[in-house]
């Protein structure tokens, strides 16, 4: 069937754009777009880039959420455009905004290498507790072993818990939720040695103890990752590590 | 032009890319490695990857059973040595990955779990929940981070190779985020760019999966082996193409036609068994039961979308809440978020897309392609393992094995090649920024990439779809030709430098063109059926006589690919009859008593 013949309704998309050789600064543009009833927001933007504007510039591949590249503000929510489908959105015009908090390129494009930073920051590996030869196998793991770690390893990097972060929008250097989630990820494996390691990188001032607990990162997460009580594990912990540390003789450092 | 100098260049930062970097980095550390991605490698598809990677790993299975599962699976056109060696490799690698932290999915007492694939004898698929690529993936990008001397180019875009005196020795790329052009030099380049799915109209695969490295090595003279081999996957979303991992079917998923009967054992895939059964029903192998698919379509025996997209019924509701939410929970998310159905209460409509493309740089044992220097691994590649279909679950593993091996002889032969000289290569450089550069700022006739795009994929999707004929696939053959000639004359509406991906995909255009066209005269000069290439055009049977050989496709600037034809090596399996069900027990229990 010819798409034009379905399209009894359409779509306003209001998207902030900006193109750093020609704008001075961003500014929104408006389109509209036939509406479908199983219509993505990622299929309404690449509607118009093929039809209506091809210099409109974001991010995206997998449409199936779990890449990561197209998190974006969708009516001042970070949401991935690819999972938030349009018969969801309240009626009205969409606004479409690049992540907050992060630098915009152009368009939706954000700046990701400090983000790309933070987690290669945090030994993002395991450290093995017991080291093994791969012809002397696997390592045991039980379900409930795995279950510990399991969640805050489905982050997929999307960013839209940075963009939820009050904290990260006043402090770029803030560790934030989804690097803390992959410490988490690493420091609740069974197989990791390397807690202690870890743990040493998010004691300052950007780490751990800059979260005030809003919350919202969690609420924002696509994948369930609960960012929020990766952050609230490594207080306790990083608390305890301090007072040990003052306890162990000539322990502070 | 900025020139940065590297031992071992790599293109591709997903799965086989990462795995080579960090064969590369352990084989020897004092060599420098650039690894080049144009997206962040965790966006790249191997996270897409859903059902698991597979690795003989019960006692009661063996190597010579995955090898006779892969051969038959793919339809004798498997190199064979090459399934012997890759077998044996497929379980180390997936330990090494559970060393480096993949959460793979565990048994009570803490033993990997596996699950049944189609067309596996044994159960043989570890996997991580429905994640299993997203967690390779993300297992191999965090564990590169510790190695210093790969060095990463995140978000490049790689336009050409460099190549002088016979031998690859670097890449142009460009930032998308700055619009600089950088020519990286290297004593070794390993192509690592991923499948072409999306020369198609509906997919699995993801916006970036375009085929470049293949199109690359292509016109500087590398042959395209066996690209007639497009797999379709049979359990996809229709309309956006996602899938619906075989899994769900190796978990004892069923599918219905519009009458819920299970129509598989019309096709030669029976008995219906209470209990799932390995090579049997749900669990044949892809290409018959997308085939299967497409006749019960043209008996009527389908439903249709409002949207006009004919499909059948993956039933899982007798699999249970739990059980999805356990083993199934990307499934039952993306039925929820995508289609407003929790499959725990009612069928999910599939049908069945373009997935994975079994051909590709003509590559041997050790992945190096017939260009010194130049080595290649994972999808771009063509190493012989996958035949005319490939089983699923045989690509990850494809991923680590070959991407390991692609790292260490890489490095061999950079050891062994003097430095890469700037000079020439800098020169040839600053010609292939040029020309990216016309494409961009040339006034052009008005042509415009999206429509050629849109225009591509519909013909490759009827000219070289499920089923073949010549007459369709020449209007295919003749329908790019066309839309090569239209190419010259695109005109870009954004001249811009940073983030013009409006110039992006114009460039990954021209690489999908030159790749569909190899796919569209592989299939039809190959005038015979063998696994996913059926035809029903008076060449409905295998024709060992005739085409017991790989395709190779060589590219000629301005003129059709010339195809011509390689042997297929045979160790010790000889090509027999292809059967799954009771017709496949019957068989193996004859070939058995033999020997
Ligand atoms: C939805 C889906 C599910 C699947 N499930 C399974 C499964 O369960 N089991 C299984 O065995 N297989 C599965 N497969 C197949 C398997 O996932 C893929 O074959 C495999 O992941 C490909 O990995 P790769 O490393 O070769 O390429 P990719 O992961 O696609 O990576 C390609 C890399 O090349 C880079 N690149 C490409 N072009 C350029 C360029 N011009 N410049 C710079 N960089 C470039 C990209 O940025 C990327 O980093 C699945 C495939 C799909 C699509
Ligand atoms: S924690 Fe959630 S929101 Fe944050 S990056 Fe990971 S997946 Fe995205
Ligand atoms: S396109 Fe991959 S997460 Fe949306």
């Amino acid at each position: 069937m010819p798409e034009a013949a379905t399209a009894v309704k359409t779509v306003e998309l209001k998207i902030l754009r900006y193109r750093p050789a020609s704008d001075e600064r961003p500014a929104f543009g408006s389109f509209k777009v036939p509406y479908t009833e199983d219509m993505s927001v990622l299929e309404a933007l690449q509607t118009i880039k093929d039809t209506l504007d091809g210099t409109l510039s974001f991010r995206w591949s997998c449409r199936m959420a779990v890449c990561g590249s197209c998190g974006m503000m969708i009516n001042g929510k970070p949401q991935l455009a690819c999972n938030t489908l349009l018969r969801n959105l309240p009626p009205g015009p969409v606004t479409i905004e690049p992540l907050n908090n992060f630098p915009i390129e152009r368009d939706l494009v954000v700046s990701v290498g400090d983000f790309v930073k933070k987690i290669e920051s945090i030994y993002p590996y395991i450290i093995p507790k017991e080291p093994k030869t791969v012809a002397e196998g696997p390592y045991l793991q039980t379900p409930a072993q795995l279950a510990a770690y399991e969640s805050f390893s489905d982050c997929i990097n999307c960013m839209l818990c940075y963009a939820a972060c009050p904290q990260f929008g006043e402090n770029p250097n803030f560790i934030g939720p989804g690097a803390m989630a992959l410490l988490q990820r690493y420091n609740g494996d069974s197989r990791d040695g390397g807690q202690q390691k870890r743990l040493d990188t998010i004691h300052g001032e950007d780490g751990v103890w800059s979260c005030t607990a809003v919350g919202y990162c969690s609420e924002v997460c696509p994948k369930q990752v609960d960012p929020a009580n990766a952050v609230n594990q490594n207080k306790t912990n990083s608390a305890f590590d301090f007072f040990l540390r003052f306890l162990r003789p000539g322990g502070a450092r | 032009m900025d020139h940065i100098d590297a031992d071992v260049l790599i293109i591709g930062a997903g799965g086989a890319g990462l795995r080579a970097a960090i064969a590369a980095a352990e084989a020897d550390p004092s060599l420098t490695i650039a690894l080049v991605s144009k997206v962040l490698p965790m966006r790249s598809h191997t996270v897409a990857a859903e059902g698991g990677s597979a690795g003989v790993i019960q006692a009661h299975d063996s190597l010579e059973n995955h090898f006779n599962d892969t051969v038959h699976g793919g339809d004798w056109l498997c190199e064979q040595d090459v399934v012997e060696f890759f077998v044996e490799r497929c379980t180390p690698e997936l330990i090494q990955l559970e060393h480096w932290g993949c959460p793979w999915s565990r048994k009570p007492d803490g033993q990997i779990n596996v699950r049944a694939f189609g067309g596996m004898k044994i159960e043989r698929t570890w996997f991580a929940a429905d994640r299993s690529g997203f967690h390779i993936l993300h297992t191999l990008f965090q564990t590169s981070t510790k190695y210093p001397s790969i060095k990463r180019f995140d978000e490049y875009f790689c336009i050409d190779l460099l190549i002088d005196d016979g031998r690859a020795q670097g890449a142009t790329v460009f930032s998308p985020s700055t619009g600089e052009f950088t020519a990286i030099t290297a004593r070794a380049v390993i192509l690592a760019t991923g499948g072409a799915g999306r020369v198609f109209r509906q997919n699995t695969n993801g916006g970036i999966v375009t085929g470049d490295g293949m199109a690359l090595a292509y016109r500087h003279g590398v042959p395209l082996r066996d690209m007639e081999f497009m797999q379709y996957h049979p359990t996809c979303m229709p309309g956006t193409g996602i899938l619906f991992t075989e899994a769900c079917r190796g978990e004892g998923g069923h599918l219905l036609n519009k009458d819920g009967y299970r129509f598989l054992q019309d096709y030669g895939l029976g008995p219906v068994t209470a209990e799932p059964r390995n090579k049997t029903m749900e669990l044949g192998p892809r290409d018959r039961l997308s085939q299967a698919i497409w006749q019960e379509e043209r008996k009527g025996r389908t439903m249709t979308t409002p949207a006009g997209e004919s499909y059948v019924h993956l039933d899982l509701r007798h699999l249970g809440a739990a059980k999805l939410k356990e083993r199934l929970p990307l499934i039952c998310d993306l039925a929820e978020e995508f289609m407003g159905i929790d499959p725990a209460t009612a069928p999910i409509p599939v049908r069945p897309a373009v997935h994975y493309t079994m051909g590709g740089i003509e590559v041997d044992i050790r992945t190096a392609t017939t260009l010194a220097g130049l080595y290649a691994a994972g999808e771009c590649s063509s190493v012989g393992i996958h035949g005319a279909n490939r089983l699923g679950s045989n690509s990850l593993g494809e991923l680590t094995v070959f991407g390991h091996v692609a790292g260490d002889e890489a490095v061999k032969f950079a050891k062994g090649a003097p430095a890469a000289q700037g000079g020439k290569l800098l020169d040839q450089a600053k010609a292939s920024a040029a020309k990216v550069l016309g494409l961009r700022d040339q006034k052009g006739g008005g042509e415009r990439h999206a429509v050629l795009r849109k225009e591509m994929a519909t013909t490759m999707e009827k000219g070289c779809g499920i089923y073949r004929e010549a007459s369709e696939m020449q209007k295919t053959c003749d329908k790019l030709a066309e839309l090569k000639r239209r190419y010259r004359d695109i005109t870009l509406e954004d001249r811009s430098s940073v983030w013009n991906t409006d110039w992006i995909c114009a460039v990954e255009l021209g690489y999908q063109l030159d790749v569909a066209e190899a796919v569209a005269y592989s299939a039809l000069m190959r005038r015979e059926s063998r696994g996913a290439h059926q035809r029903i055009d008076g060449f409905e049977k295998r024709d060992d006589v005739n085409f017991l050989a790989h395709s190779l496709a060589n590219y000629r600037d301005g003129a059709a690919p010339e195809i011509s034809y390689g042997p297929v090596k045979i160790t010790k399996s000889q090509p027999g009859e292809r059967a799954y069900g009771a017709l496949g027990e019957a068989l193996e229990a004859k070939e058995a008593s033999h020997a």
